[in-house]
Formats: C-alpha cells, sequence, structure tokens
C-alpha cells in the first residue's frame, strides 16, 4: 500500500526497497576504510596530537600561555566554548523537535546530527576545563559535600547554571542517541559473525524488535523529544546569561537569550550540512539525503539567520534609545575601532549570506550550500569574538582599554578541539551506521519514490 | 512464568499485511506469541491488544524528583547550612533558582524514565535476545505463536498463517 504523494517530493528516493536501506548503510561499517577515510583520519589526528600539546603546554605552564590580560579576560577560550556548544544545538533540534513537529525529513540527518552534537559539546567542554586557572580543582565546581564547611557553590551564578545546563544537555543527548541507534545495532548484529557479532551484540542491548518494546520505545522517544526540545532552548538562553547577567556594555541585554538560540541553531544546521555534503557524497547516500533534505535545512538557515539579523537591529535600537552612554559608545567602538574587521566580517557572514538562501537556485545547489555553510560557520565566529573581545577591550574606563592578539596556544587549542571533533566524527562514521535505519524505513511507505 | 519453547514463526513482507494477519488471527482463536518487526508499525500495539505504555508516567513521576532535589538541594545549602549575603541578594532567590530546577528535572526525568524502559524491557548489554528469524531486524515481518499455549495444532495454525498473508511458515525451537 505505496502512497506516493502528488505534492510532496519523495525523502527516500531510488526506488528502495527496505533491503535496501539495510544493505546501503550497513556495508559503509561493514566494509574496510575507504582511502578518503584513511586520509582525512591521519590528517585529524595529526591535527589532534599537534592541538594536544598546545593544550598540555596551557594546562602545565598556566593561562599566561594565552594572550589574555586584565582588561581582556575571556577571549579565545570561550569565544571558542560559545561556538561549539552553539554548533551543538541542531543535532538535538533536528532529533527532538523536528520530531515533535512530525518532520519526516529528519529521519536520514538525525543521528549523524546527534553524534555531531556530542562531540561538539565535547569540544565545548574542553575550553570550560582548559580556562580554568587549576583545571585538577575543576570538580569544585560541583555542590559536594567537603570539608571546608561544606563549602557551597553559588547557585545565583550563571555559571553555575551553565555546569548544570551543559553536562544536562549532553547527558540527554548521549541517551536520546544511543536509544535511537539499539534497534540498528541489532540490524548490524544479526548481518555479523565472530568478534563483531559479539561487539555489537553486546551494544544493541538485546533487542530483538518486538511490538511491545517498539509500543514502549515509541513513548520513550516522544517523552525524550518533549524534554529535550526546552532543552536545547533553555541551554543556550543559559550560556547567552554568562553575559547577559553582566554589566558590560554590549553584554547586558535581555534581547541575548533568543538571539543566542536562533544562533546556535544557525551556526548547528551550517555544520551539519557541512558534514552531510561530504558525507553523502563519499557514502553514496544521494538517495537518503536528498536535495529536498538539503533545501530544508537550508530554509531554516535562512530562518534562524534573519533572526540574528533581527537581534543586531534591536542591539542597535537598544544601544540608541536606552540614553546609556556606554552601551552606544559599545557599538560604536565595534563598527569602527581597532576590531572593525572582526565587526565587518561578522556582518557579511553573518546577514547577508544566509538570505543568498531566498533563491531556490541557491538554495538547491550542492556547491552554494557547501560553501556558505563554512562561510556562515566563521561568521558566527567572529559573532562570539566581536561580542567577547571588543565589548571588554573597551568598557567603561580608558585607562584600561587594550588590545587583545592570540598566542600559538590560543589557535592551537582550538586546533586541538577541532583535531578531537573530526577524529571522533570519522570514527563514528566508520563504526556506526550514520542514518537512522529503523526510522527511515517506517517513512518508506509514505515518503519514498517507488521502485519502477 | 516458565518460557516457551516451541514456536510456529510466520513470515511477512509488508506491515500491512501483518496489520491485517493479527486481526485475522486473533478472530480464529490462536493467541499470538508476539510480533517482531523492523520498524515500528502504527496500529500494531492496538491490533496486539497493548495498552499504551505507562513510562511516560514514569517520567513525570522521575522529573517531579528531579525538581524536588533540586529545590531541597539549593534551598538547604543556601538558605539554611551556609547563608552568605552575595551582592545583598536574598538567601533563597527563586528565580535565580530557576535555570538549575529545570536542568535538573529534565535530566531526572530522561534517565529515569530510560532506565525504566531499559528494565522492563530486558535491554541490557549482557543477554542475547531469542530471535524468531534474522530478518525480523532486516525487511521481513515476524510473527510468533507459541504450540504450547494454544489449542489448535501445528497444522491448522500453519494454514491459519499461510491465509492471512504468510509468505513463510517455520518452525523455530529453543533449548
Amino acid at each position: 500500500m505505496h502512497v506516493t504523494s502528488s505534492v510532496r517530493p519523495p525523502l527516500v528516493t531510488g526506488g528502495k526497497k527496505y533491503e535496501d536501506v539495510t544493505q546501503d548503510i550497513c556495508k559503509q561499517v561493514e566494509g574496510a576504510p575507504s582511502m578518503a577515510w584513511k586520509i582525512a583520519f591521519t590528517f585529524s589526528v595529526i591535527i589532534f596530537i599537534y592541538g594536544g600539546y598546545c593544550l598540555w603546554t596551557t594546562w602545565y605552564e598556566g593561562i599566561g600561555m594565552w594572550g589574555l590580560n586584565k582588561t581582556i579576560g575571556w577571549s579565545w577560550d570561550i569565544t571558542n566554548f560559545v561556538w561549539w556548544v552553539g554548533i551543538g544545538h541542531a543535532g538535538t533540534l533536528i532529533s527532538a523537535v523536528l520530531l515533535l513537529f512530525r518532520q519526516k525529513w529528519r529521519t536520514s540527518i538525525n543521528r549523524a546530527a546527534e553524534a555531531m552534537t556530542i562531540f561538539a559539546v565535547i569540544c565545548a567542554a574542553t575550553f570550560i576545563i582548559a580556562h580554568m586557572g587549576r583545571p585538577w580543582l575543576g570538580y569544585w565546581v560541583l555542590p559536594l559535600p567537603n570539608a571546608f564547611g561544606s563549602l557551597w557553590v553559588n547557585f545565583n551564578s550563571a555559571l553555575m547554571w551553565d555546569v548544570f545546563a551543559i553536562s544536562t544537555y549532553f547527558s540527554v543527548s548521549l541517551l536520546f542517541w544511543y536509544v535511537g541507534l539499539i534497534p540498528d545495532f541489532a540490524t548490524i548484529r544479526e548481518r555479523a559473525t565472530g568478534i563483531r557479532r559479539v561487539i555489537y551484540g553486546a551494544l544493541s542491548f538485546n533487542w530483538d524488535g518486538s511490538a511491545k518494546t517498539w509500543s514502549r520505545y515509541e513513548a520513550v522517544s516522544l517523552v525524550l523529544a518533549g524534554v529535550a526540545t526546552p532543552l536545547v532552548l533553555s541551554v543556550h538562553t543559559i550560556v547567552s546569561m554568562d553575559f547577559a547577567t553582566s554589566v558590560i556594555p554590549g553584554w547586558h541585554t535581555t534581547i541575548f537569550p533568543p538571539y543566542f538560540v536562533a544562533g546556535a541553531i544557525f551556526s548547528g544546521f551550517a555544520m551539519v550540512l557541512s558534514l552531510m555534503l561530504v558525507t553523502r557524497v563519499l557514502y553514496n547516500l544521494e538517495d537518503y539525503i536528498t536535495i529536498e533534505h538539503i533545501e530544508s535545512m537550508n530554509k531554516i538557515i535562512l530562518t534562524t539567520g534573519s533572526i540574528v539579523g533581527i537581534a543586531y537591529l534591536t542591539e542597535f535600537f537598544m544601544a540608541w534609545y536606552s540614553g546609556v552612554y556606554y552601551e552606544a559608545f559599545a557599538f560604536q567602538n565595534r563598527a569602527f575601532g581597532p576590531y572593525w574587521w572582526a565587526y565587518a566580517s561578522m556582518m557579511t557572514c553573518n546577514v547577508i549570506t544566509p538570505q543568498l538562501f531566498w533563491f531556490r537556485k541557491i538554495r538547491r545547489s550542492l556547491v552554494w550550500t557547501f560553501i556558505l555553510s563554512i562561510i556562515v560557520n566563521i561568521g558566527m565566529w567572529f559573532e562570539r569574538f566581536v561580542i567577547i573581545c571588543t565589548s571588554l577591550h573597551r568598557d567603561f574606563i580608558p585607562s584600561s582599554w587594550a588590545m587583545f592578539s592570540p598566542t600559538m596556544y590560543d589557535v592551537g587549542d582550538f586546533l586541538f578541539t577541532f583535531g578531537l571533533f573530526f577524529t571522533c566524527f570519522l570514527l563514528f562514521a566508520k563504526y556506526f551506521p550514520v542514518i537512522n535505519m529503523a526510522e527511515v524505513k517506517a517513512i518508506m511507505k509514505s515518503s519514498s519514490e517507488k521502485k519502477q | 512464568m516458565e518460557k516457551a519453547n516451541n514456536f510456529l514463526v510466520g513470515i511477512y513482507d509488508d506491515e500491512d499485511v501483518l496489520l491485517d494477519a493479527v486481526g485475522k488471527v486473533r478472530k480464529s482463536g490462536v493467541k499470538i506469541y508476539e510480533c517482531y518487526t523492523p520498524f515500528p508499525v502504527h496500529g500494531l500495539d492496538d491490533a496486539m491488544g497493548y495498552n499504551y505504555s505507562n513510562l511516560p508516567i514514569v517520567g513525570f513521576l522521575c522529573g517531579m524528583t528531579g525538581t524536588i532535589c533540586a529545590l531541597v538541594m539549593m534551598i538547604g545549602m543556601m538558605g539554611f547550612d551556609w547563608p552568605m549575603d552575595i551582592g545583598g541578594r536574598p538567601y533563597i532567590p527563586l528565580p535565580d533558582f530557576i535555570p538549575i530546577t529545570f536542568e535538573l528535572t529534565v535530566l531526572l526525568c530522561a534517565f529515569g524514565m530510560t532506565i525504566s524502559f531499559f528494565i522492563v524491557s530486558n535491554l541490557n548489554p549482557w543477554s542475547t535476545p531469542r530471535m524468531f528469524d534474522p530478518r525480523s531486524v532486516d525487511h521481513k515481518f515476524v510473527m510468533a505463536i507459541d504450540l504450547a499455549g494454544n489449542k489448535q495444532d501445528a497444522a491448522s495454525i500453519t494454514s491459519i498463517l499461510k491465509n492471512s498473508g504468510a509468505t513463510e511458515v517455520n518452525k523455530k525451537s529453543f533449548e
């Protein structure tokens, strides 16, 4: 009873049957790694090792290895942290929010996007730990009973809220991702022999596909999606409050929570696109990640990019309307001060480039989408840099104005996270099924191209 | 309950055929042990007579536990155990406690419900499942009938399964 819609294009092309879905996706897991994978993996491990050396030096010698000073106490460290956390928002949005909105196109991309989220949050956590003066005392952020009185943490602080928010986000994303992987590990288990069968057997948690278990699985997925949705929104809201709850001009505005959440979804989808455009070609998954999927993601980038643009306008308006001299100066300084080039990059990349997605030809072009997705991510990095660095470098008292330049350790620690991210992602792409086979099979009756 | 050991396994190629078949088989008085599918089939739990899962209720209760734990923790620590004057703020600033309360609610709801799901469904990494047909996690839809739990004999159940649309009917025994 295959139903082909007359108005919606199919989400799975190529006249696939259920066994084709299994075969196409499992063959990547079961086969030997391709030359492209080996080259990419070698490259990312080299970056990981070099970055690891820089991170070790930062840890061993101290934060003085960075270019920070008294005026600019946060720069690349927190910029990179917020950048990675922002990128990590797309995965849970695709898994949870699009499930609640019944968007069937999420099924081909949700697993890879959720994996991206988990690795991105790990990279973000690297900076949090690295930027502590004494990372070996990092556990002091937790409200554990201790011998100092007990001395408790300050629950009023947005930085404390961050500890709970990021930990919860990481754990719940990992859980949601893993629960979805269980049925697919069972599929791989039944096709495997020897040690692979034992390993995938353990990973598959005894799954047999019984109707009762599926019924419970669906109920659990719906509730997980239901709690993960406000979680996604709350996490970047709380990250934005690291700035919004301060008094620094350029930071202390109530537009930050919705602005940061929209920006996070914006950069997250751009990263998902960058990764998926490469993966679909190398793994021959064009029938599963179709132009319709790419276009849907581009529409979300357009929407959230426009919200970010509106947030910029709101900031300007409030800088003038508030009558607060320091706020107005902060924005003048951003545009015309010594960091004007960062501001110009941010504006071009974040405001102008997503507007190109109004044009259908660009939305549906793989080359344009790839280029624009990289540009968006660069723009979002500059946005965080502009917010953090330019607001700090010239705040209330001119005698404390200073400049910041990154040292090789600022750059090296950032490279470490790229090495970590791509190493993890490549391992995921090799050993785990990159597409949720069970979910794709479930939409085939209604949304796939019938075999001719 | 003693584990059943001898089964007849009906294999179907299409989930809609399986859905119809469940109705037909149950109508002819045969008790179905369980159906196994590669993806969730909508309507199958109703056809099999399963009630909606109570796991969302478990999730709610775990979430409420999270809310209570968070509030007790913060009010206890900052209001009673060691109150501190931080910028003149009240000792128990409830708006400040909202983010952490929310996060702990979500955390305990998600983990409590999922771990309960693993326990009641017997999902764990150290067991191996009884698979009636390896293709039930690939592209076939499987209906298992326990011979010991049914009055009809194997031959009549086989013909009922075949009439309901099964492309194969196999015997399966476990030790």
